[in-house]
């Protein structure tokens, strides 16, 4: 088997197993259904008291609101990514068989997944922005080639998200018990990635800094590419160099990781 | 009570094994809710009023819908793990134990570290408090305690009916979160923000309402958006003794129908 059907294999394992939880992923649209309501009808009101803030028309700032909750499960802005199972083998040792597969231990997680996130994505992401857009008055493009550039901005924002949470993941080699590094990088990615706020609303320099860190690429990068307000080319460039930087960054981290780290029970 | 305070005395000694983990999980709590609150900070450096409401006003909507849910949350939070339980038959310990099953599931994995969550909701209430401009009579001084009272009783029967909703769709834990979570952050805002059918929902079916938009708006000096009578300020006691009465049936009509898996 070739490298990149192996890859592919596991992207597809990855899809499937979570395309086997039916109920609880309507329970998931359920749920990112009633947390846009609230936020579409607090938008409404900060809307109508400033029209274009951060540069927004109100339909706009709705839009954005049903594309946050269809970001929500695909870039891992809440729980159940696949760290969570990592950091599992990592503590019980299981960790030790992974690195014997010959297979790359960071490419396969990866593959892993970008299976979960296309599947999220189709699953959890285009019901709840259905369900915005019979109940409110959104601006989504009607031009396919603005989806296009918008669907490459998510593959991109994916990676980056990976990338993340492979570092924090690792970490678990030292601390042992990861619950309390994902916590704060789960939180710390929904503040700056613009879940509960678009990063443009953000005063001064609080607003450059968040749309310079990594999570900007999460959500306010694919929702400005949807709504026709960054260029889609440079938005790839931020997006690719983060993903390249991280990627970098969790590869070294898994380097020392193995050299150093004693496996526990081993 | 006694199994509930054995269960979760031991929960606790475990989670401090991991000490540096647990400092982290406590300000993680602390921080995630705080940093709900920095958003709305956020909104208010952009405006003065939302939906006619001023900073304070959201703050003490905020801080008491925070340390009520923090409170059921602290209590019985674990409850929506019991799905898990379901689906992969470990339930079964629990029911062959001399000790009521619901205490058992309540105080399972109990989790010191959502004292956090309490901590930064008592923090914005102690903000709203010193910058709110209201004429406190010793009725209204009382209110507060009663609301964060009533309103962890009404959050806490949520979480027992969500728990006995998740014996029949056992992967549904994720719906809980929508009225657990999503309850609390609808109540962070003032009604008027809100569509009438919405607030209709969630003062008569859920009631929600009760926690504090009732009683709140009463202490702000502010009409309800339904009309509703004024003394209805006082009903969140009796309201929250119904809904646990209520979840409570559920969960035993939940706790029969359970089937336990494998042979």
């Amino acid at each position: 088997m070739g490298t990149g059907r192996l890859y592919v294999a596991v992207a597809a394992g990855g899809f499937r197993r979570y395309a086997t939880y039916r109920v609880a992923t309507a329970a998931g649209v359920f749920t990112n259904t009633v947390f846009g309501f609230i936020l579409a009808y607090t938008y409404t009101a900060l809307w109508q008291e400033k029209p274009h803030l951060g540069g927004y028309d109100q339909a706009e700032a709705l839009t954005y609101v049903w594309v946050g909750q269809a970001m929500f499960a695909v870039m891992v802005l809440g729980s159940n990514g696949f760290e969570e199972e990592l950091i599992e083998r990592i503590r019980t040792g299981d960790i030790a068989i992974d690195l014997y597969r010959p297979a790359d231990l960071q490419l396969w997680w990866l593959a892993a997944d970008s299976g979960r996130a296309l599947f999220q994505l189709l699953g959890r992401g285009l019901a709840p922005v259905g369900a915005g857009a019979l109940f409110f008055d959104l601006a989504l493009p009607s031009s396919p080639v603005r989806w296009a550039a918008f669907l490459v901005a998510v593959a991109l924002g994916m990676v980056v998200s990976f990338a993340i949470r492979y570092i924090v993941a690792l970490a678990a080699f030292w601390l042992l018990d990861g619950s309390g590094a994902t916590q704060i990088t789960w939180l710390t990615g929904v503040f700056f990635s613009g879940m509960l706020l678009p990063l443009n609303v953000f005063p001064g320099a609080l607003g450059d800094l968040a749309r310079l860190l990594p999570w900007s690429s999460l959500l306010q990068a694919p929702a400005d590419v949807l709504l026709g307000k960054a260029d889609p080319l440079g938005t790839y460039a931020f997006q690719a160099g983060w993903a390249v930087v991280l990627l970098g960054i969790g590869r070294a981290v898994q380097s020392a990781a193995t050299r150093r780290v004693v496996i526990q029970g081993g | 009570m006694r199994a509930y305070r054995m269960i979760a005395a031991m929960w606790i000694r475990s989670t401090m094994t991991y000490r540096a983990s647990f400092a982290m999980t406590t300000f993680g709590n602390f921080a995630a809710t705080f940093f709900d609150f920095i958003a709305i900070l956020l909104m208010f450096s952009q405006v003065d009023e939302l939906g006619g409401y001023r900073l304070p006003e959201i703050a003490f909507l905020y801080g008491i819908s925070g340390i009520a849910f923090g409170v059921a949350d602290l209590a019985i939070g674990s409850m929506d793990r019991l799905g898990r339980r379901v689906r992969d038959g470990t339930l079964d310990t629990l029911l062959v134990r001399p000790v009521p099953v619901l205490a058992q599931v309540a105080a399972d994995k109990f989790a010191l570290r959502r004292l956090g969550r309490i901590t930064q909701g008592a923090f914005v209430l102690g903000y709203a408090l010193t910058t709110l401009d209201l004429d406190w009579t010793p009725l209204k001084v009382l209110m507060i305690p009663m609301m964060v009272l009533s309103g962890g009783l009404v959050f806490g029967a949520v979480f027992v009916a969500g728990a006995a909703f998740q014996f029949v769709a056992q992967d549904a834990s994720e719906v809980q979160n929508a009225f657990t979570y999503g309850g609390a952050t609808l109540l962070q805002y003032p009604p008027s923000l809100f569509g009438k059918d919405l607030v209709r929902g969630v003062t008569f079916v859920l009631p929600l309402a009760f926690v504090n938009w009732v009683p709140a708006l009463y202490v702000l000096g502010r009409p309800y958006p339904l009309d509703l009578p004024e003394w209805l300020a006082f009903a969140p006691p009796l309201v929250g003794a119904g809904a646990c009465a209520l979840a409570g049936l559920a969960w035993r009509a939940g706790l029969r129908t359970y089937r336990s898996t494998g042979s």
